[in-house]
């Protein structure tokens, strides 16, 4: 089966995000820059499906220059083939239109399933995979924690509050993972050496047909205003006594009398 | 010129859900400061009662979509409907929840309608006119003030935060032929938890535990009980198998906005920071009084989690009496 992986470089969950000094975009100098955590879950179904059934693993992802690092990593993971979109015209671009040039260089690889994160940790948009899967016009299933593939037809697992549902797609489709779907592998060093030389496609604006009008930061439907660090909590008010029950009673006190919630 | 607030509505099993208060709710207040009109949008089979119930928060419209073929959400099935029901309204404003569904469907209506959407809202605000959206970004590092171009705005406000308003109206009530479209996902079953466990993205109190427990969770829940809320995780405690997945909370598990949050032997990493910091009222109860945690919490007790929750879940039990 052929699988292309929709794959984002983001900052490293633990980095310090600031602010830059046009107030609209954060300094990216200090970051350290991974997989979205939850595309590695994509690589590793991906990888998964393909041990098991054969076929190839394409990873497709958007991003500048050095998002060929994050592709590098998925095929030492086991990927076999990249396609990364670099062009400084699409930096900046919104959901929307990474999602219109996603589906543009999709046109020109073949797939019958795309795997993709359910939601990349940096700006949070839930959305990307979503808008490739009806920009394509195939199925989707989203926070997929299991999935099972049978002649011609996917079943997944799709967590929803309070429980899951059980979703059944025609192929081609489109999943998104969730944790709990598989434990990432890391990549191996004859991994990290044989990846070195697998093929990545570098595609421009230009070279998949889309509109530079509709892309970038310029042209961005959601504009970004401004940006700034969420408001401050008070100080923390230390609940002080000398046995637990003395704290609990005066935690519970506050909890009733000044906050009202008990 | 396209005019008029839609908020989308959800319901399941024959019930609304909370969010669906929410949406109308926040949907009245922009319809009301555009000077607009506001419509409830309900899908479903057989939601006739669903749709009185929504008079009670104020809609000018409530649109319902009735059909056997809406009796469980599919992508497919809802976003081919909406996207019509849009088409023929022409609505300028689309508030609908950042929930399971509406983070599903959020991204495909967009490519639908080629709009823009503000994904997981914890503001919405008015401006000469100008909606202005709120929304944290890298796990509420950041909080983005954001403005939509074109129509219709598609705003996903984080569910449990925006304030739930009952205006009640004699609302129209319309019931529009209904065009399934091509639907090509089919849900062959469904399991859900026992009825009686709080949702953790609606709970209006979660006690969590982390690594702290060791596994023992017993005192959390007898708490959890006697508050009226639901358990939740770190993600070290899901990774010790102690608690299934969908109790995590944090950057790669559910992001919760409770009116109080009770973290009992978490020690505050920035990855589960970010799935509860906008949280109401953070309480924390940690053995380590450097544990991070307390720089993020409203009110701190240090000390032993075994000792601290029974005595609190005593006292609780005291004044709920
Ligand atoms: C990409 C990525 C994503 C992540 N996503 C998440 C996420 O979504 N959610 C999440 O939670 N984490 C996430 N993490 C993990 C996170 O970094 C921390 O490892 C995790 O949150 C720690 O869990 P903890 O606080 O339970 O455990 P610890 O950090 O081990 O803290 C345990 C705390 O319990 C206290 N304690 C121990 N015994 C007692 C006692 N008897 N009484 C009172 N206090 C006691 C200790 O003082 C300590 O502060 C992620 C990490 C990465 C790299
Ligand atoms: N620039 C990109 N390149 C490749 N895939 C992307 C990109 N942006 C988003 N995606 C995919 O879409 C998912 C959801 O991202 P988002 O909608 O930004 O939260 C991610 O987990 C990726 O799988």
């Amino acid at each position: 089966m052929d699988i292309v992986v929709l794959v984002k470089q983001v900052p490293d969950t633990e980095s310090l995000v600031q602010v830059a000094d046009d107030g609209v975009s954060i300094k990216k100098q200090d970051i350290k820059w991974i997989m979205n955590p939850y595309d590695e879950l994509a690589v590793e179904a991906a990888l998964q499906i393909k041990e098991a059934q054969g076929g190839t693993v394409t990873i497709l992802s958007l991003g500048p220059e050095k998002a060929i690092e994050t592709i590098r990593t998925a095929l030492a993971m086991g990927a076999d083939q990249g396609v990364h979109i670099n062009d400084p015209a699409a930096e900046g671009s919104d959901s929307l239109a990474t999602a219109k040039l996603l589906a543009a260089a999709l046109k020109d690889i073949p797939y019958e399933l795309i795997i993709a994160g359910h939601r990349a940790v940096d700006e949070d948009n839930y959305q990307v995979a979503s808008a490739v899967a009806e920009l394509l016009g195939i199925p989707q299933v989203s926070m997929v924690n299991k999935v099972e593939l049978t002649d011609g037809k996917i079943t997944c697992h799709r967590t929803i509050e309070g429980g899951t549902v059980v979703v059944e797609a025609s192929l081609p489709a489109l999943f998104t993972t969730q944790r709990g779907l598989n434990e990432p592998r890391y990549a191996s060093l004859p991994g990290i050496m044989k990846a070195k030389k697998k093929p990545v496609d570098v595609k421009t604006v230009a070279d998949l047909g889309v509109d530079a009008a509709l892309v970038g930061a310029a042209n961005r439907k959601v504009k970004i205003k401004s940006l700034r660090l969420p408001p401050e909590r008070q100080t923390v008010k230390m609940i002080e006594g000398e046995a637990a029950s003395d704290k609990a009673t005066a935690l519970v006190k506050i909890l009733h009398e000044e906050t009202k919630i008990i | 010129m396209a005019q008029g607030v839609f908020a989308i509505t959800e319901q399941r099993d024959g019930e609304l859900r909370k969010v669906s208060f929410e949406t109308v709710s926040e949907g009245r207040r922009v319809a009301d400061g555009l000077g607009t009109e506001l419509t409830a949008v309900l899908l479903g089979s057989g939601v006739d009662g669903l749709a009185e119930e929504l008079k009670k928060y104020g809609p000018d419209k409530i649109l319902v979509a009735d059909d056997a073929g809406l009796a469980e959400y599919t992508t497919d099935a809802y976003s081919n409907v909406l996207a019509e029901l849009i088409q023929s309204s022409d609505p300028a404003v689309i508030i609908m929840g950042a929930s399971a569904q509406g983070k599903d469907l959020a991204g495909r209506l967009a490519a639908k309608l080629d709009a823009g959407v503000a994904m997981d809202c914890v503001k919405v605000q008015l401006e000469n006119g100008n909606l202005t959206y709120t929304r944290p970004m890298f796990g509420g590092k950041i909080n983005a003030d954001v403005e939509i171009e074109g129509a219709p705005q598609i705003v996903a406000i984080r569910p449990n935060v925006m304030d739930i308003t009952e205006a009640a109206k004699n609302s129209a009530i319309e019931k529009p032929a209904v065009q399934l479209g091509e639907v090509k996902t089919a849900i062959v079953e469904k399991k859900m938890e026992t009825d009686d466990k709080v949702e953790l993205t609606e709970a209006d109190i979660i006690v969590s535990g982390g690594r702290g427990t060791g596994g023992d969770y017993a005192g959390i829940e007898a708490l959890a009980d006697a508050l009226g809320a639901a358990v939740g995780a770190s993600r070290s405690a899901v990774d010790e198998g102690w608690r299934p997945h969908s109790d995590q909370v944090g950057q790669t598990g559910k992001t919760v906005s409770p009116t109080l949050y009770v973290a009992c032997g978490i020690s505050g990493a920035i990855q589960h920071l970010a799935g509860m910091s906008t949280s109401k009222y953070i309480v924390a109860i940690n053995k380590d009084e450097e544990a991070p945690i307390f720089s993020k919490a409203d009110f701190g007790i240090v000390g032993d989690l075994f000792e601290l929750v029974p005595a609190i879940t005593e006292e609780v039990k005291k004044v709920k009496e």
